[in-house]
């Protein structure tokens, strides 16, 4: 009852950020200066040509029902042509975008397998000597750029030992899984082909890591303060007082109320990943948005941009809303307060 | 083998290790519960009623804690030798407590229902590892539980969070949990200092007449000493993890001994509901630089030069009436 009604909020709440977000990003688009048609032609196009082209694409109708277009068109998954590659914006997203959201993903299991359980231990044993490692890697994560960690890895792993590939999603004569979510590690899980999985794998170990330090060094720190404080609550020594077993008190009425804090800010680290994708992609020849995302910005090709803002904004809006209504079912304070 | 007395602490020590030092909180205090008496501990704020209860109840941590000298014998077993195996069998089921806060003393995320039922399924010898028995007996103990405790629809009580619940229902939700599994001893820690007077008052009385038809042997820890007046019949007076006196709680408000317990006394008319002022000059003392000998010296207007030197045993003035202060050391012959 209670969490449906939390929950349909929340869901409303996010629709709004989208529609406000798709109207800034129509305004920003057509404040750039600069004619995106005459860029599309070039110098020497005629100005027939140009406004021809300016007619095709409508942009010589009134602002608001550009807009209007524009939402129709999102929602038959057209983001108008891309003027660099000449394809449907929607066709260049769904081919980089997975590659960059495999990336992120998988810094955000990094984040959860190590931040998360360093920080419990760390603060479950404080002042002990993995409380002072958890402090050193924070510091490390928030001080060093990713695309450092990225190189050095490089330069450890692949020159050094030669046991991580440098470069790409998979091996050069790896022959790719059919593509199916465009995911590798999904694809080739659903073919069965546990060679590309293995591939896939090793190539995505060292970038996602990269990416994944500063998170996993914020994560730590916070579950470490939460359990700390959590620890010193009259509630665990109460559990204990009436006869509730050490361990069960630790994993049950410990745990919990812990992770609310963590949980609470992943929607943050999942957008400092996503932004530090773009630069650890780059180091690695990873095949994803930010070679496309740059190029669209540089051409001013506004169509594209467009694209990329909303879907890079969309997936914001996805995991946040996924984060609140996780927060909201962990802990009932926030949903009951949300009622007042 | 039944033990004349529930409890029995003696000359118990209890030290934290700080950042700015050794705080030396309790210095020796000694203290008995009989079978069924209803015992009170006052003393102001700050003073180690609340770690001498940690104590008790084994749930100290050790460290920052150490107990460098002293014995807590419940039910003629010493707690501080027991197995952490040994204290898990007799937490919940002998010996219970009641705490100063019930806003934190529930687990904010868990629903009430949750909570108790933990509470009486690990009494009954589970290991936790097992399959969950929430057996319709489980339930029906809880729900017989908050209905002891007066609570209103228990059903929707074992549905609800804490924070749906009012100070005053969480206090007997608590209360509920810590009698569930029928202990012989509890541990009351400030139970109405939290609340608003009123709700206190109720919390106090409910408390009072479930002991008294269970027979339960009570400790009261509180510092209103309106309190220990209506529901104790013998007191100790605490002062900076020192005892300073102990005596049948009538004896106490006619005819206090000890110069702290005077200065106690004198202080408790003016205020309304008889809280322990502030009303003596000076404040309690920083633990890691203590007053050696007796601890009351700095603010005690009948100091001697011995005060400071020896820490004052407890001297008989009566067959029932002890006291920790020099002043009553003459006639006895000082040991
Ligand atoms: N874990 C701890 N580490 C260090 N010092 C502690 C710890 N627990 C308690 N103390 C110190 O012991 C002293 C007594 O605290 P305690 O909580 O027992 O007081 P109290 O008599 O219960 O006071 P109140 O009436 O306010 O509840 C305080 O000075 C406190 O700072
Ligand atoms: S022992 Fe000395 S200082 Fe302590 S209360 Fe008695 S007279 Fe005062
Ligand atoms: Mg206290």
């Amino acid at each position: 009852m209670k969490f449906t009604y939390f929950f349909t909020r929340r869901l409303f709440h996010s629709i709004l950020v989208l529609v406000g977000l798709s109207i800034l990003i129509f305004i920003i688009a057509r404040i750039l200066p600069g004619d995106p048609a005459r860029l599309a032609l070039g110098p020497f196009a005629s100005k027939e040509n140009v406004a021809h082209l300016r007619h095709e694409m409508g942009m010589d109708k009134p602002l608001h029902l550009q807009y209007v277009a524009y939402i129709k068109g999102i929602f038959h998954g057209d983001l108008g042509l891309s003027f660099q590659t000449r394809r449907s914006v929607s066709l260049d997203i769904a081919h980089y975008l997975p590659a960059t959201i495999e990336l992120v993903m998988a810094s955000i299991v990094w984040v959860l397998v190590i931040g998360v359980p360093f920080g419990v231990l760390a603060g479950r044993y404080k002042d002990s000597w993995l409380d002072n490692l958890s402090r050193v890697v924070a510091f490390i994560g928030v001080a060093v750029p990713p695309f450092v960690v990225g190189l050095m890895g490089q330069l450890i792993f692949s020159y050094g030992l030669g046991i991580l590939p440098t470069t790409g999603r998979l091996s050069l004569l790896m022959p790719p899984p059919p593509t199916r979510t465009g995911f590798l590690i999904v694809d080739s899980l659903i073919a069965g082909n546990f060679t590309a999985l293995g591939d896939a794998f090793v190539h995505i170990l060292l970038p996602s890591f990269a990416i994944a330090m500063t998170g996993i060094g914020q994560i730590a720190r916070l579950t470490r303060g939460s359990v700390s404080d959590v620890l010193g609550k009259d509630y665990i020594e109460a559990a204990r007082a009436f006869g509730i077993p050490d361990r069960y008190v630790t994993f049950k009425y410990m745990l919990k109320p812990s992770f609310i804090a963590p949980l609470t800010i992943l929607g943050l680290t999942f957008a400092s990943e996503l932004g530090n994708a773009f630069l650890v992609e780059t180091v690695f020849g990873w095949p994803g948005m930010a070679k496309y995302g740059i190029r669209a910005i540089l051409r001013k090709d506004f169509n594209a941009i467009m694209g990329i803002v909303l879907i890079i904004g969309l997936a914001f809006v996805v995991v946040n809303f996924i984060v609140d209504v996780l927060a909201g079912y962990v802990d009932p304070r926030i949903r009951i307060r949300e009622e007042e | 083998m039944t033990h004349p007395n529930m409890l029995e602490i003696r000359d118990l020590h209890v030290y934290f290790r700080g950042y700015e030092g050794v705080s030396r909180v309790l210095d020796g205090i000694s203290l008995n519960v009989g079978r069924g008496e209803r015992v009170g501990l006052a003393g102001e704020t700050g003073c180690g009623k609340t770690v001498t209860m940690k104590t008790v109840m084994g749930v100290l941590k050790i460290p920052p804690a150490m107990v460098p000298h002293g014995e807590v014998i419940l039910d003629g077993q010493n707690v501080l030798e027991m197995s952490a195996k040994q204290l898990l069998q007799i937490k919940g089921t002998r010996i219970s407590m009641i705490f100063q806060d019930p806003m934190n003393a529930l687990n904010p995320v868990f629903m009430v229902g949750e909570q108790l039922y933990d509470v009486i399924r690990f009494a009954q010898g589970d290991s936790g590892t097992g399959r969950k028995r929430f057996g319709t007996e489980i339930h029906d103990r809880a729900i017989a539980a908050l209905e002891e405790v007066r609570l209103p629809d228990p059903e929707r009580i074992l549905r609800s969070y804490p924070l749906e619940l009012s100070g005053g229902m969480r206090q007997r939700v608590l209360i509920a949990m810590a009698l569930v599994n029928g202990p012989s001893f509890l541990i009351a820690d400030e139970p109405q200092t939290a609340l608003d007077v009123t709700i206190g008052a109720q919390i106090l009385d409910l408390l009072s007449e479930l002991v008294r038809t269970k027979g339960i042997s009570v400790l009261l820890i509180t510092h209103n000493l309106g309190v220990i007046q209506e529901t104790t019949e013998r007191v100790y007076v605490m002062y900076a993890g020192q005892i300073a006196e102990t005596t049948p709680t009538p004896v106490l408000f006619k005819n206090p001994k000890h110069p702290y317990s005077q200065g106690l006394l004198a202080s408790v008319p003016r205020l309304t509901g008889g809280e322990i002022a502030e009303g003596i000059r000076g404040t309690v003392p920083d633990y890691t630089v203590a007053p050696s000998g007796c601890r009351f010296h700095p603010r005690c207007d009948y100091v001697m030069s011995i005060c400071s030197q020896r820490k004052p045993p407890s001297f008989p003035v009566e067959p029932d009436h002890y006291v920790g202060c020099w002043l009553y050391g003459k006639e006895g012959g000082s040991k």
